[in-house]
């Protein structure tokens, strides 16, 4: 971005079924890592892989990394006036399935899947009938992302500060929806900058991100640490090795 | 009288048919000759404009006029069954065919018309003294040289008058054909008037039949709302890339009378709307709404004048436009508070969306208010897609194309979702997304 650095090579393997918490400074590029990911075309990669069930993502447009499976939960959901939440996921649920040969859902099964779905976030259906996120407090708008990820089904979600803005009722719910969806198939890649969330979405490996490299991984414990030291020694150990 | 069928390929010679309407047309719709007459005077005083003239910077009609076209002829109306079929509105409602500026009765549906209503072509109404009260006494010809064009020009026209107190639930459906392989210059003419507490919805839909020769539609319609009289008025120009049409609708709203007014813009070489509005008393309620969706080397151009003479009255003004390729596109709206218009409520919004290099906007609010007790705004703007949108429609397994559909249709829908018949409301949407999927 404008010729400046930010991820300096992140070696990174998550297992299907498995929960990766990356943690990490302000600056430090976790929602960079989350944005390349995701194919946000302002980033340049000029080196690497992202390998997805044998595919390599950064080859694929944005699109088709959702239909492969990415999903990504956005730290500001954007609104889009205009356009029903329902009638949305609607056409991304559809699009997904033709390409992978699957039938459109229709009318009737499509909302059948929405009101099982709406559960799991305690969505109401007005929420469903209103344009994307327009006006949407910041706990319904995460709300409504952990809900179209239950929709769409990823088998890898990369949850991009999900936790931030929210108040603990919020945090509640939208933690037992991801945990919901925790499956021996799906991986999930969370990026937070508080242990709190952890709490709630607890993850099998931690990584420490500090200046576009992931410093240190440790198991849920290192969260823990963090949280009560802070990350200065983090920073003093890695800045020492450099 | 196929005489009058003849070669119109330069201004002077426009002048010339106009200087020999009053011979021509002289015993034909006799109450009618003085107001011709004045029209031709200031059609020959002012001539056409050029892009020097304030109210036509933008848009050049220059192509029009060296475009090789005939003058309408007054032959009977031919087409029969054939436009029908491309009628807007499938549903019952009432259909009223205009073919090169005259009604053509056989194709329309006017047996039977509900109590109250009548429909009828100026000839039939010679001895009618409703038409000579309303008929050119609102659009003034006055610096107009499209109205004087027309009013110096018509051959006939289509009257509708819905008594006072009489609702007519049925659609009134206007289908205003050029037969477009004729090459024609056609003058239209509508009035439309509503007595007092009637109510009406009408649709004025062009369309060209036939082989596509450049053509030239210049159509005048006044409509006149009496006393709490309420009128929905949507028109749809969807014809083809060959139409010149100039489009002049002058409304006169009186005392509590409603007005809702919606233009659509999809198709055509060049389109220029005026769209005036007299709130010509208290508690007066005029919405005007607008969508144009440019592409190709189309030039739309959308002129409003909303004018606010007497107080307590509401006015409220929406345009929205994608322009896309070379497409020009152009607004602007002009309103007027005069000194007595107090506690006028006035606003105005025009939105834009390019979606080429190429593609150009001029938009021009322009408030004047001699008042000092209103509320009024007015904003324009213009701008791209909305790339976070298009990002999180792509994240989500949205292909590219279909993201900036969802989003352009989202844009635009907007203003027909205001269209108070669902039935109409439903097909502008279709014609909305053939258009956006083109």
């Amino acid at each position: 971005m404008e010729g400046k650095e930010i991820l300096r090579g992140i070696n990174l393997t998550v297992k299907p079924g498995e929960v990766h918490a990356i943690m990490g400074p302000n600056g430090s590029g976790k929602s960079t890592l989350a944005s390349v990911l995701a194919g946000r075309d302002e980033y340049e990669v000029s080196k690497g892989e992202v390998m997805l069930d044998g595919k390599d993502l950064l080859e694929m447009s944005p699109e088709d990394r959702a239909r492969a499976g990415v999903f990504l939960a956005f730290q500001y959901p954007v609104e889009i006036p205009g356009v029903s939440n329902a009638n949305f996921l609607k056409t991304a649920v559809n699009e997904v399935r033709k390409s992978r040969g699957l039938e459109p859902l229709d009318s009737k099964d499509f909302l059948r899947l929405m009101q099982e779905k709406m559960k799991l976030v305690e969505m109401d259906k007005a929420m469903t009938q209103r344009s994307v996120n327009e006006g949407f407090s910041g706990g319904e708008k995460k709300r409504n992302e952990i809900f179209q990820m239950a929709m769409l089904e990823p088998t890898l979600a990369i949850l991009d500060e999900t936790d931030s803005g929210l108040d603990i009722d919020a945090l509640r719910i939208v933690s037992q929806g991801v945990n919901a969806l925790r499956s021996p198939e799906r991986s999930f890649v969370v990026i937070t900058h508080y242990q709190r969330l952890l709490d709630y979405i607890v993850p099998d490996v931690v990584h420490v991100l500090y200046k576009g490299r992931i410093v240190k991984s440790g198991p849920k414990e290192l969260a823990l640490e963090l949280e009560e030291k802070g990350y200065d020694w983090i920073k003093e150990e890695a800045d020492a090795t450099v | 009288m196929s005489s009058l069928i003849e070669t119109i390929s330069t201004a002077e010679q426009f002048l010339q048919s106009v200087a020999q309407s009053e011979v021509l047309y002289g015993d034909h719709l006799p109450f009618f000759a003085a107001q011709r007459v004045a029209a031709a005077d200031e059609f020959q005083r002012i001539g056409f404009p050029t892009t020097r003239h304030e109210e036509w910077k933008y848009t050049n009609v220059a192509p029009v006029l060296k475009t090789r076209l005939r003058n309408s002829h007054p032959e009977e109306p031919q087409i029969l069954d054939k436009v029908t079929a491309k009628k807007l509105v499938k549903s019952d409602g009432i259909l009223v065919v205009i073919e090169n500026g005259r009604l053509n009765a056989a194709a329309s549906s006017l047996s039977g018309l509900p109590a109250g209503l009548t429909i009828n072509a100026f000839s039939e109404l010679e001895k009618d003294a409703r038409l000579a009260k309303y008929l050119g006494n609102y659009a003034s010809v006055k610096n107009e040289p499209f109205v004087a064009l027309n009013t110096s020009m018509l051959f006939d026209g289509v009257a509708i008058f819905v008594e006072a107190k009489t609702v007519i639930s049925e659609q009134i459906h206007l289908l205003v054909v050029t037969t477009s392989a004729d090459a024609l210059a056609v003058q239209p003419r509508l009035l439309v008037v509503l007595g007092a507490h009637a109510e009406c919805t009408v649709t004025e839909q062009h369309l060209t039949y036939g082989e596509t020769l450049p053509h030239f539609t210049n159509l005048v319609a006044e409509t006149v709302c009496e006393t709490n009289a309420k009128l929905n008025y949507i028109k749809l120009e969807d014809t083809d890339s060959k139409a010149f049409m100039v489009n002049f609708h002058q409304a006169w709203i009186e005392r509590d009378a409603y007005l809702h007014i919606t233009t659509l813009c999809l198709n055509g070489a060049l389109i220029r709307n005026n769209l005036h509005i007299r709130l010509n008393d208290q508690n007066c309620n005029a919405y005007l709404n607008g969508l144009y969706i440019v592409n190709g080397n189309q030039v739309v151009d959308n002129h409003s004048l909303v004018d606010h003479a007497f107080p307590n009255c509401y006015s409220s003004e929406l345009y929205k436009g994608i322009i896309d390729d070379h497409g020009q596109g152009v607004f602007n709206g002009k309103i007027f508070v005069r000194q007595d218009a107090q506690k006028t409520n006035a606003y105005q919004s025009n939105k834009n969306l390019l979606l080429s290099n190429n593609a150009s906007m001029n938009t021009k609010p322009q408030l004047e208010i001699f008042a000092d007790d209103v509320k009024c705004s007015h904003g324009a703007t213009t701008g791209q897609i909305d790339e976070e949108a298009l990002f999180y429609l792509r994240a989500r397994g949205i292909g590219e194309l279909s993201a900036r559909a969802l989003l352009n249709h989202a844009f635009a829908a907007n203003v027909i979702e205001q269209i108070a018949d669902e039935a109409i409301r439903s097909v502008m949407l279709e014609r909305l997304d053939r258009k956006l999927d083109a």
